[in-house]
């Protein structure tokens, strides 16, 4: 009796001897002890796989940290509700710099020390290597990506459209648009495609006229627009015939392009560029990791690596140099990039500052316009 | 129960017989205590707190607690006096230290469009120019604050960002039931609708109980004849059919809205027969899904077993002898169903009707998933202010109108119908 009292008390000493000894759990349910693991959020599909091959690889084979990967629609909804709730289960988040400047204000992001920053293959230093504006106090940026209109050549067999206004224009180019579900770059579209030019954008929409004209010439369309929420669905509406044209991020019509062959074609007029940043979750237990993966992720390799997956520019100009072909089909990436001079006869640039001022306000109207 | 009361009633009996009574009585409540803890610890708690946010929110008020000290005494007219001022920009100056003025910003901006640039946009310079200040070594009272912040944005000289602190600071508020109800405040301090455009939430709550209501009658009219047929077959053929209405009551939610998405899309399965068929062209397709006609369809099959259940059960209860004499008494048939058959299922036609309009006007997978935008209701409105705006103020009123729209009904109901005459067979 005596005995089994010992084996029992030394069993569970022992258990907790090496529960203590473990390193901070960081671990999903069922992954082995001491292994460990942070959570890094993203748009899924296929950037969340080029995310996967460019960088979170070579980060879990050097540190040995596991990185699960958490899909979402952008947004810092779920980041400020873990937060408030005081459980963090993403550590790293993708976010556009509007939604970083936002999350860093209301002490929902960490901050990040600039001087984690790595230096480039040939050792350039980071303040001249990244573009402009790429990194903010909570977000060090990744990669710029681009808000196109695609169509399928195979459905819209007439003369192609080829300029923005062509979007808008339903007695040209009947059928159904695909958009996004956001008022994110639709509405510098919608302006463009009216006539106002692209450095007033930001001006005309921050007067109650200029709103009144930018939902009034969305109402145009708004018979004809299916809504799509998750990136993905973009390039599904275009291949099942569900729309004749759609928004979408250039690199999803990319890699629908070359790995389905897909017949779509992307209309470059008008792009709408936006800086894409990875930012960390405050309060979350796995900061050091978290750290360490963005310094990681920061470094011209590991965007390159994006780059040889999806087309989406890199943020550092020595990254640029990195990327040549398609990992997969040996497509030239450089064509397809969003920052080449070729695609950028006519683009605008997100005003982060804008949108981190009134993209809230934006969303609850864009709301109210579409329940409507 | 009752007739144990009358007969108490009847014959007098010494005092201390319901006391004795008692003991077995609260025994045997005390068998419902697990369910009662478990309902009011899981349902009750939750759904009670997030109701009190409908109109109890402290935030603002807790973390600018000088401020709406300062400006208690103020008259709304022109600018607060200078300790406001310096209030302000001393809490401004320390939550943005601090980096949670964000939080704060985004409530006082739900107030007042456009005051989370002003709030963010001036503490930004409000801290270099304390800064500035303190190392030139100059006083940072309320007339400095007033010349400085009216300095960094004029609208600080207005009384309108001052307004909106004030109104964001009461933590006892009515504008989540305004705002859910499309009314604001006026610039007089009245109520007043909403500019147009900002009308939302009464279309929504009017379509959310038109199509419950279109849904339930479409319901009554498919369900009444198969709750018959099933009622009326001989067991065994009935047994097939019961399991047939069943058995997509068993397969899950989700998978029946999304198997209609497939038959009813643009290159789904029935727009594609109709056009092998030669019915429509190929670019005539009928846009069935992503809209109202897919929230109609969808919703009347999810719910079409709620309504034959009730009224297949009631329906079972009725002897085959009251049709068969009202026939030989020389009723035609019609007149046998509308006089005497559809009289007795009434009960099971109330009970099917209210479930089914109850479970509709909460929907909201169904109308997220294939509604599109024109077929949203007033639950994908509350989901989204839960889940995306965080406006939680705002979903918990518009929640707090539905349950009282659905209370209010079920009273409506009571009296004009008799809820005892609902039946489940």
């Amino acid at each position: 009796m005596r005995s089994s009292v010992a084996v029992v008390l030394s069993v569970v000493l022992v258990a907790g001897c090496r529960l203590a000894a473990d390193p901070p759990p960081g671990s999903a349910p069922g992954s082995e002890a001491g292994e460990r693991s942070i959570t890094a959020v993203s748009y899924g599909g296929s950037y969340a796989r080029a995310c996967v091959k460019g960088y979170h690889e070579s980060f879990t084979e050097e540190t040995g940290v596991r990185v699960d990967l958490a899909d979402f629609q952008g947004g810092l909804a779920q980041v400020r509700a873990q937060v408030e709730a005081g459980v963090v289960h993403w550590d790293v988040v993708d976010l556009s710099v509007a939604e970083t400047v936002n999350g860093c204000d209301e002490g929902v992001l960490e901050l990040i020390d600039p001087s984690i920053l790595p230096t480039g293959p040939g050792g350039e230093l980071p303040e001249d290597d990244f573009l402009p504006e790429m990194n903010t106090e909570c977000g060090v940026g990744n990669l710029l990506f681009s808000s196109i209109f695609a169509y399928n050549r195979e459905i819209l067999t007439g003369p192609p459209p080829t300029r923005l206004a062509d979007f808008f224009d339903l007695e040209r180019f009947p059928g159904r648009r695909g958009v996004r579900r956001s008022p994110e770059a639709i509405l510098e579209m919608a302006l463009m495609a009216d006539g106002v030019p692209k450095e007033r954008v930001y001006d005309v929409l921050s007067t109650p006229e200029g709103l009144e004209r930018v939902f009034r010439k969305l109402d145009t369309i708004k018979d004809q627009v299916v809504w799509w929420d998750t990136s993905a669905q973009a390039p599904q509406l275009l291949a099942d015939g569900e729309v004749v044209m759609t928004t979408a991020a250039n690199g999803r019509i990319f890699n629908a392009q070359v790995l389905e062959k897909q017949p779509f074609v992307i209309v470059w007029d008008g792009q709408v560029l936006n800086r894409g940043q990875l930012a960390i979750v405050a309060g979350t237990p796995r900061l050091d990791d978290a750290i360490r993966f963005v310094r990681h992720a920061a470094r011209a390799e590991s965007m390159a690596g994006v780059g040889r997956y999806i087309a989406y520019s890199p943020a550092r100009y020595s990254a640029e140099r990195l990327i040549d072909r398609h990992f997969e089909t040996g497509t030239e990436m450089w064509p397809h990039m969003p920052t080449n001079p070729a695609n950028m006869k006519n683009y605008l640039m997100t005003d982060w500052r804008w949108w981190a001022d009134h993209g809230d306000e934006m969303l609850e109207r864009f709301t109210a316009w579409l329940a409507r | 129960m009752t007739s144990r009361e009358s007969s108490s009633v009847s014959q007098p009996v010494p005092r201390p017989l319901w006391r004795r009574a008692l003991g077995p009585r609260l025994r045997a409540a005390g068998l419902a205590l697990p369910l009662v803890a478990f309902v009011s610890v899981t349902f009750l708690g939750p759904m009670l707190s997030l109701l009190t946010k409908s109109f109890h929110d402290p935030e603002v008020a807790d973390a600018l607690p000088e401020t709406m000290a300062a400006l208690r005494g103020w008259d709304g007219q022109e600018t607060p006096p200078d300790e406001a001022f310096a209030a302000v920009a001393r809490e401004f100056v320390a939550a943005r230290t601090e980096r949670n003025l964000g939080r704060t910003a985004n409530r006082v901006n739900r107030v007042a469009s456009g005051m989370r640039s002003v709030i963010m946009g001036s503490s930004r310079e409000m801290v270099e120019a304390q800064a500035a200040a303190e190392a030139a070594g100059a006083a940072t009272d309320g007339a400095f604050w007033r010349e400085t912040m009216i300095a960094i944005d004029t609208r600080w000289g207005g009384p309108e960002p001052w307004r909106a602190l004030e109104a964001a600071g009461q933590r006892f508020t009515a504008r989540h039931y305004l705002k859910a109800l499309d009314f604001e405040r006026g610039p007089d301090g009245g109520y007043v609708r909403a500019p147009e455009v900002w009308r939302i939430y009464v279309p929504l709550f009017w379509r959310t109980f038109l199509v419950s209501l279109g849904v339930t009658l479409l319901c009554l009219v498919i369900g009444y004849p198969v709750a018959h047929m099933i009622a009326n077959s001989p067991p065994k053929r009935a047994n097939v059919l019961l399991l047939l209405v069943l058995l997509p009551f068993w397969t899950s939610l989700l998978v029946r809205t999304t198997s209609w998405i497939v038959l009813l899309q643009n290159q789904g399965i029935v727009n594609d027969f109709l056009v092998a068929i030669g019915l429509i062209g190929d670019d005539g397709r009928i846009a069935m899904i992503y809209n109202m006609t897919g929230t109609f369809v969808a919703m009347t099959h999810v719910l079409l077993p709620f309504l034959v259940l009730p009224l297949y059960s009631v329906m079972r209860a009725i002897p085959p002898a009251y049709m068969n004499a009202a026939v030989s008494l020389g009723a035609t048939p019609f007149q046998a169903l509308r006089r005497v058959y559809w009289p007795q299922t009434l009960p099971g036609v109330g009970a099917g009707c209210l479930l089914t309009f109850i479970l509709a006007i909460g929907y909201y997978i169904t109308p997220a998933l294939v509604g599109g935008q024109s077929g949203q209701l007033i639950s994908n409105m509350i989901a989204y202010h839960v889940q995306t705006s965080l406006n939680w103020g705002l979903a918990a009123a518009l929640a707090a109108l539905l349950l009282g729209g659905v209370t209010l009904l079920y009273v409506v109901y009571d009296r004009l119908v008799g809820i005892d005459r609902i039946g489940l067979g």
